[in-house]
């Protein structure tokens, strides 16, 4: 078979998620599709599959056209997608989850599909049995049974959304071993999402990059490492003249510090950040640095080592005693964790503050003044979900307490044009005269060069430091990224 | 077995009878996904609207035809403010469970003291001759048989066929099923219409044969509720539900014995108390570990099965909206 995406638009209020994108797709090939959060590879697989319709563009089948419309029709025409999180009912039995949602002309009886079930199991490796419940098998056993399901419904184009997170290096080898065999023999095409560049380099033939919703590029493996950061980072440092800040004391000491949650482990980090100093965190999603920022703001608790804030152990204590010390966080997620959907500016501004009873009239005036000196686009009365996103990241800064010891931001400009990220960016590194340290990540290796003293790489829970930021360049940001040791 | 114990036992299932009808019409409709919380109202407003028509025909069937209606759309009504208006449904049948009981006041004024002939008990050629088992369950009216047939249809639908499966998985994981080509939303239409109109079947089994009449305040106040909380104790699954309809009344006929004799002094509101508190104790064991102990020292050919019988979570996607992006 041969796949054909021709000029794919689609936008979701003003954001363009994909923006003209063109592929074309043959049999037997494993293409690695490589993006950051947020560059469109998830939307154009959704459409690709029939979950979502694009705005324009067509998807070719052979040279003719694909309506699908929803994901049935897609399977029916041949392609199949494999979700991050399986699609599968969880109360249901393995054999109730593979005869659910057979085509026309396709239909198995139960004990046919039981039969087939055990043999494919079997000729691939997988770990699987009819009459198990799915609510008791691993993911990775899920994935498999979602393959072997689609695979019955004659799909001739595999979709894998982020099929490595969250299962064994074992089922790992399991899987692309079946993959590789599928391509070969079955002139499968499949297409692997994802973000992890050890899985694209152990797996594919070819890699397209998307950046911001745009295809900026293909490769055919083998490709380096660094050729691939570059493709997804996109090019050229330009390191800027910073003024010089005096540091003061230790703000923040990370001693031996070990981290986990379930996708990557932080071993033993140490850290010291003064007061004024800028510390930039990069690396691929997942690699351990939110994982350190959220630590320094004690909403991850550290499995051995300690937190010291200005010379106290604060190892185990919860948020509030960060908060109550001085730190303040941020998260990426600006309208899920940082600001309330529903409620007024002047009553996001009137939570920051304690007391029994609310002079209303004296806050709005507050909240005034606030929007005044942060340039925010809105009134008092405004509800916080209708500013834009550049309004509502400044919000964020109005909403700071006035003396931060400690600033821990997840991509504090994601999402924001040029001049909204700059204005952020003189707002942050002003708190910093003021002496606040700053740990920020950023997804944007130009940010994290531009406002870096220092500049931790994290690379599947290993850290790199750079002391020297103003000699780096991408080559040898993107092979730490990519996990090489300079 | 003496012949008095044979009579109480057949009244016993004559009167869980649209207990089981209306709490079999809530479980499909919860698996699909929808709470119909309009129960006691509905079953009120069914009755009495059974009754009317009944009267009016003078042919029964007639009033279980009107009584089914009304019950389908009551649940109509619930499903489309959900899932066309977005309102919430507990809300909605909350609000309705409260009309719906006074409009049947209202309406059913007239209608106290009037008579329809009830439905007089069938017997079952050969069946009702079988000792014990015949004159319990086979010397009945025909309602008793029509829910005996609705279980086994129901379970086997749930259980056995493809449109189960599919029915399962929109209660479970909506957007599964949309992947797999159901048609989430009208899924929901069919199943809590036709839930609604066993509800209103269940409310016509009241007042057309097993509380023949109408009275105000009407006789089957309360039994909404009852059905809605067999359902939560019978954790969704056919077999289980019309076993706690059972067992309720099992337990209601015991605390009215009791209540008669006169060598037993227990206050009655304890005795009313009863059926409830057994309720929580039996979730509180279904729920605790115990299950899964006894799960793995069974053979494996009823595990599945007893899984299946013993579970007692609610659909996951029990109450919630589904919009496909």
């Amino acid at each position: 078979m041969n796949l054909e995406l021709q000029h794919i638009n689609k936008t979701f209020g003003k954001v363009r998620a994909n923006q003209d994108i063109s592929l074309t797709l043959r049999g037997g090939q494993i293409v690695g599709i490589l993006g950051e959060n947020g560059a469109g590879k998830s939307t154009l697989m959704k459409i690709l599959s029939g979950y979502q319709p694009a705005d324009s563009g067509e998807i070719l089948i052979d040279g003719s056209p694909l309506r699908a419309g929803n994901p049935l029709k897609a399977i029916e025409a041949g392609i199949g997608m494999l979700q991050q999180d399986p699609l599968d009912v969880s109360p249901f039995t393995v054999l109730e989850n593979f005869v659910y949602g057979q085509v026309q002309g396709r239909r198995l009886s139960n004990r046919e599909a039981a039969k087939r079930i055990r043999e494919q199991a079997d000729s691939f490796g997988f770990d699987l049995d009819p009459d198990q419940v799915v609510s008791r098998l691993s993911i990775g056993q899920r994935q498999q049974l979602e393959i072997m399901r689609l695979l019955n419904l004659g799909i001739k184009a595999l979709i894998l959304d982020e099929p490595t997170t969250g299962i064994s290096s074992e089922q790992k080898d399991v899987l692309f071993a079946a993959l590789r065999d599928l391509a070969v023999r079955d002139s499968l095409i499949v297409l692997l999402v994802s973000h992890k560049l050890e899985d694209v380099i152990a797996l594919c033939d070819e890699v397209v990059v998307l950046r911001g919703g745009k295809l900026v590029g293909s490769k055919q493996m083998p490709a380096t490492t660094a050729e691939l950061v570059e493709l997804m980072f996109g090019q050229a440092l330009t390191p800027q003249a910073r003024e010089n800040v005096t540091l003061g004391d230790t703000a923040l000491r990370l001693d031996g510090v070990t981290l986990r949650d379930k996708r990557v482990a932080v071993e033993k980090f140490t850290l010291d950040v003064r007061h004024g100093e800028v510390i930039g965190f990069a690396g691929l999603d997942g690699s351990g640095q939110e994982l350190i920022l959220r630590a320094c703001a004690g909403l991850v608790r550290p499995s051995a080592g300690h937190i010291l804030l200005n010379g106290q152990d604060l190892t185990g204590k919860r948020y509030r005693a960060f908060r109550a010390n001085g730190v303040v966080f941020s998260s990426a997620g600006r309208v899920e964790e940082g600001l309330i959907s529903g409620l007024t500016l002047t009553e996001h501004l009137v939570l920051t503050q304690t007391g029994a009873i609310i002079d209303w009239a004296a806050q709005r005036g507050r909240t005034e003044g606030q929007i005044e000196r942060f340039y925010v686009r809105g009134a008092p009365e405004s509800q916080i979900q209708q500013l834009s996103g550049g309004n509502q990241q400044r919000f964020l800064m109005a909403l700071l307490p006035d003396q931060p010891s400690i600033l821990a931001l997840e991509q504090p400009t994601r999402g924001l044009d040029v001049d909204s990220a700059r204005y952020i960016w003189e707002q942050l590194l002003a708190r910093r005269k003021e002496g606040a340290a700053i740990l920020f990540t950023s997804p944007d290796l130009d940010e994290v060069v531009a406002y870096s003293d220092r500049i931790i790489v994290c690379f599947a829970g290993r850290t790199y430091e750079i002391t020297n930021t103003a000699g780096m360049t991408i080559d040898q940001l993107g092979r730490l990224i990519g996990g090489a040791v300079a | 077995m003496n012949s008095e114990l044979i009579n109480i036992l057949n009244s016993i299932i004559a009167n869980a009878t649209p207990l089981v009808i209306a709490g079999l019409g809530e479980t499909i409709s919860e698996r699909s996904g929808v709470t119909n919380l309009s129960l006691d109202g509905s079953l009120q407003l069914a009755a009495m609207a059974g009754f009317a028509a009944a009267l009016a025909s003078g042919n029964l069937l007639v009033g279980c035809a009107a009584a089914m209606l009304v019950g389908a759309i009551i649940a109509l009504i619930v499903v489309a403010a959900n899932i066309e208006l977005r309102q919430d449904m507990v809300a909605v049948g909350f609000v309705l469970t409260l009309l719906c009981a006074d409009i049947a006041q209202f309406l059913g004024q007239d209608l106290a003291g009037q008579r329809v002939p009830p439905m007089t008990k069938l017997n079952i050629p050969l069946l009702a001759d079988v000792p014990v088992v015949g004159p319990i369950l086979f010397q009945q009216p025909a309602i008793v048989y029509v829910s005996y047939i609705l279980i086994f249809v129901i379970w086997w639908w749930m259980y056995h066929t493809r449109g189960g499966l599919a029915l399962r998985a929109v209660g479970e994981r909506p957007a599964t099923a949309f992947a797999r080509g159901t048609n989430v939303n009208r899924m929901r239409y069919v199943y809590t219409i036709i839930g609604g109109a066993l509800v209103g079947l269940g409310g016509a089994a009241f007042s057309l044969a097993i509380k023949p009449g109408w009275t105000t305040p009407p006789a089957m106040r309360g039994e909404g509720w009852i059905a809605l909380a067999i359902v939560i104790f019978g954790g969704w699954n056919p077999f289980r539900v019309v076993l706690g309809a059972y067992l309720f009344a099992i337990l209601r006929a015991l605390a009215s014995a009791i209540q008669r004799s006169p060598d037993i002094q227990i206050p009655l509101v304890l005795l009313n108390m009863l059926p409830w508190m057994l309720m929580i104790a039996t979730l509180i064991l279904v729920s605790s570990g115990a299950i899964d102990r006894l799960l793995s020292i069974m053979p494996r050919p009823l595990q599945k099965w007893t899984r299946n019988f013993l579970r007692s979570e609610p659909p996951a996607a029990l109450g919630t909206r589904f919009e496909q992006d």
